[in-house]
């Protein structure tokens, strides 16, 4: 391993420590590292509509700007203060949550392959990001107004290409005009609206974005701006005045942290940090990575079209066009190669994937040529013949969360997919029926699945709340949802240990055969992380 | 910038004079352009560069010789140069040449300035109004 990726990795150990700890004030489910993108929508539209009301009180005359904008903090702080503070702080935090999504996608490598689009799409909104806050600022027009404006200005001039120079515009008070604050508010509205068009254009290429963060999230980030808006109210500093030159002043170092920089550097380092930075995001997803897994192929005369794999990819690599048996509205999945992650999310949403099939050799409908269901089907039989008794443990895992090669036991039998979302429910029962005293299911944790949806299809799936659902009934020590990220093998070798010991304490209380599946009371299946 | 420091900024854009005036074509050089090119006057477009220097106090701080912009060099010559300086008073001298036919300098102005802690004097060119200006 060379010294940037073993650097890389134990960067990537670190992140998840700091995400997993959120886990216990938050919840697996509410953990805002697992929701940075979907943060971003919210503070962004919370940005837009405080936004609103600011333009409606903005008046772009040079006399008017700072007038109009302190005006709200001093006058109308329980309303216009507030939203200005709410419109400051939301912008901070938009910034602030799309860098960590950016360093959390990096740092997990989900910049490859089918993910490349996303990332792309994804550089230029910091662009936007920066263009409109930068230019908010602007519009107070108090003495860091002024500062920030002269310095992009000299900054911009850097670049040989103004015939005028854009400072010029800052010399003094004759050289201000009623224009260019009409053109600040233009680029500061006109922008924004770029970065819609280019969030949207992020997003398209995966199913089910989500683009609005769980409730109990959104409302708490809500209440913590507006917390943060009533306790620190931003206000303006003195009237910018460009015969002076402004005081200290208190910067905004989300936005404007690259002013200092210049003035301690120079232009000519922030522009090739900007460039160089820009082009390193835009070449990572080219340079050589892990040559891409083969994707998922269908199968026509098992497919009949359902439509299943379809609802569940995460990535909308599905599209159903006329089955080529030519019966009158029956349909195919096809797989578009470009988008395929090659998860196998759709392998076990079909149908036609279930192991109690009676022929011989299992095809199902949407396979992965790596991974088919047919050879599923008899690693689980083999793995069941060997186990011993009838006290033997299933686990099904994934590549992509804890490793299931650390544990250990006569009494396991493992399997770790592509993806947990490949599990076809039906082979729980089958495990169980086939003679297994439990079956583990595990997998990235809750909201952290390496394919997006894998974790929330299958809790779905095995709670008879999605088809293909489990149609078996275990107990709840018979069947156990335990999620763990990769790293956490001991903490899922104690679920293990935790199941044996609860089954065990099972048989001897019942000496009636608990795998029955279907004798058991009706419970939906527990679900825990690791931790319990 | 320390607290009893004020700003000097120079900046100014300028449209230097004509390296070279026109000129009437001979016959001969008529007749060796293409048909469609044969202007009786040859002006080139090229402008003279802008020198500007600038002492405080007698001793010389800025010395910049600011090229036309443009592809052929028929723009104007841009300057931008900020400085901090001891507020108080001091002596300024500035000299600008903006014809490169003429050695020396044609524009010239002194001034003996008084500048408050914090404050910025701007020194611009303005042919209109007379030259340099400070304020
Ligand atoms: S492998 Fe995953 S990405 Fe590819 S078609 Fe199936 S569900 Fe979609
Ligand atoms: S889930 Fe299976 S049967 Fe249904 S459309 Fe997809 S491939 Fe066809």
């Amino acid at each position: 391993m060379s010294a940037s990726s073993s650097n890389l990795s134990s960067a990537l150990i670190a992140y998840q420590r700091i995400e997993h700890s959120f886990d216990s004030a938050f919840g697996a489910g509410l953990n805002p590292w697992r929701h940075l993108g979907a943060l971003g929508f919210l503070f962004f539209w919370i940005v837009a509509l405080t936004g609103l009301y600011l333009y409606v009180v903005l008046d772009t005359s040079v006399d008017g700007v700072y007038r109009s904008i302190n005006w709200l903090s001093r006058e109308q702080w329980y309303l216009g203060g507030v939203l200005r503070s709410l419109h400051r702080y939301a912008a901070d935090a938009f910034l602030l949550v799309t860098l960590l999504h950016l360093l959390r996608e990096f740092l997990l490598g989900r910049y490859t392959g089918f993910r490349h689009f996303s990332w792309l799409t994804g550089v230029p909104l910091l662009w936007f990001i920066y263009i409109s806050g930068v230019v908010g600022v602007w519009l107070r027009w108090d003495q860091l107004a002024q500062f920030s404006a002269a310095t992009t200005a000299e900054w911009l001039d850097w670049l040989p290409v103004f015939a005028t120079p854009l400072i010029r515009n800052y010399l003094s008070a004759n050289a201000v005009s009623d224009r260019l604050f009409s053109l600040f508010a233009f680029v500061h509205i006109g922008v924004p609206l770029l970065l819609i068009f280019g969030l949207w254009f992020h997003i398209q290429r995966i199913s089910r974005a989500e683009v609005f963060p769980p409730t109990a999230l959104s409302a708490g980030s809500l209440l913590a701006l507006l917390a943060l808006s009533l306790a620190l109210p931003v206000t303006s500093q003195a009237p910018a005045d460009l015969s002076l030159v402004p005081g200290l002043l208190p910067l905004d170092w989300f936005y404007l942290f690259w002013q200092p920089l210049m003035f301690a550097t120079s232009a000519g380092v922030v522009w090739a940090l900007v460039i160089g930075g820009s082009l390193l995001l835009f070449v990572l997803p080219v340079l050589p990575h892990a040559a891409a897994a083969p994707i998922a192929e269908v199968h026509p005369d098992n497919c009949n079209g359902c439509r299943r794999c379809f609802e569940d990819c995460p990535y909308a690599a599905i599209v159903m066009v006329p089955h080529p048996s030519g019966i009158a509205g029956r349909q195919l999945a096809q797989v578009i190669p470009d988008l395929c992650a090659s998860c196998g999310i759709c392998a076990g949403a079909c149908p036609s994937s279930t192991p109690f099939r009676s022929t011989a050799e299992l095809v199902t409908g949407i396979d992965m040529p790596q991974m088919p269901i047919g050879a599923l089907r008899q690693d689980v039989e083999r793995g069941l013949a060997q186990l011993e008794g009838r006290n033997g443990i299933v686990v099904f895992g994934c590549d992509q969360g804890a490793s299931l090669s650390r544990l250990v036991g006569e009494d396991l039998a493992r399997f770790s997919l592509i993806c947990t979302g490949m599990l076809p429910p039906s082979f729980v029962e089958y495990a169980l029926r086939g003679g297994a005293a439990g079956v583990l299911v595990t997998g990235c944790r809750e909201g952290g699945c390496a394919f997006r949806l894998g974790n929330r299809w299958t809790e779905e799936r095995l709670a008879g709340l999605r088809e293909p659902h489990l149609r078996a009934r275990p107990s709840r020590k018979a069947l156990r949802i335990a999620w763990a990220d990769r790293g956490e093998e001991a903490e899922l070798a104690d679920v293990v240990e935790d199941m044996r010991q609860a089954l065990a304490a099972e048989r001897l209380q019942n000496t009636e055969p608990i795998a029955d599946a279907t004798a058991d009371t009706i419970v939906s299946p527990a679900r825990t992380t690791a931790h319990g | 910038m320390p607290a009893d420091q004020a700003l000097i900024k120079l900046s100014f854009s300028h449209e230097g004079k004509l390296v070279s005036a026109c000129r009437q074509r001979s016959a001969e050089e008529l007749a060796k352009l293409a048909p469609n090119m044969r202007a009786p006057m040859d002006c080139p477009r090229g402008r003279s560069p802008v020198t500007v220097e600038i002492d405080l106090d007698g001793t010389p701080v800025y010395r910049h010789v600011a090229k036309p912009s443009g592809l052929s060099e028929d723009g104007a010559s841009t300057v931008y140069h900020r400085f901090p300086v001891q507020s108080g008073e001091h002596r300024l001298a500035i000299r600008l040449n903006d014809d490169a036919r003429n050695a020396g300098f044609n524009y010239r102005r002194e001034e003996t300035v008084n500048l408050k802690p914090g404050k910025v004097l701007v020194i611009d060119f303005n042919q209109e109004t007379g030259g340099i200006t400070l304020q």
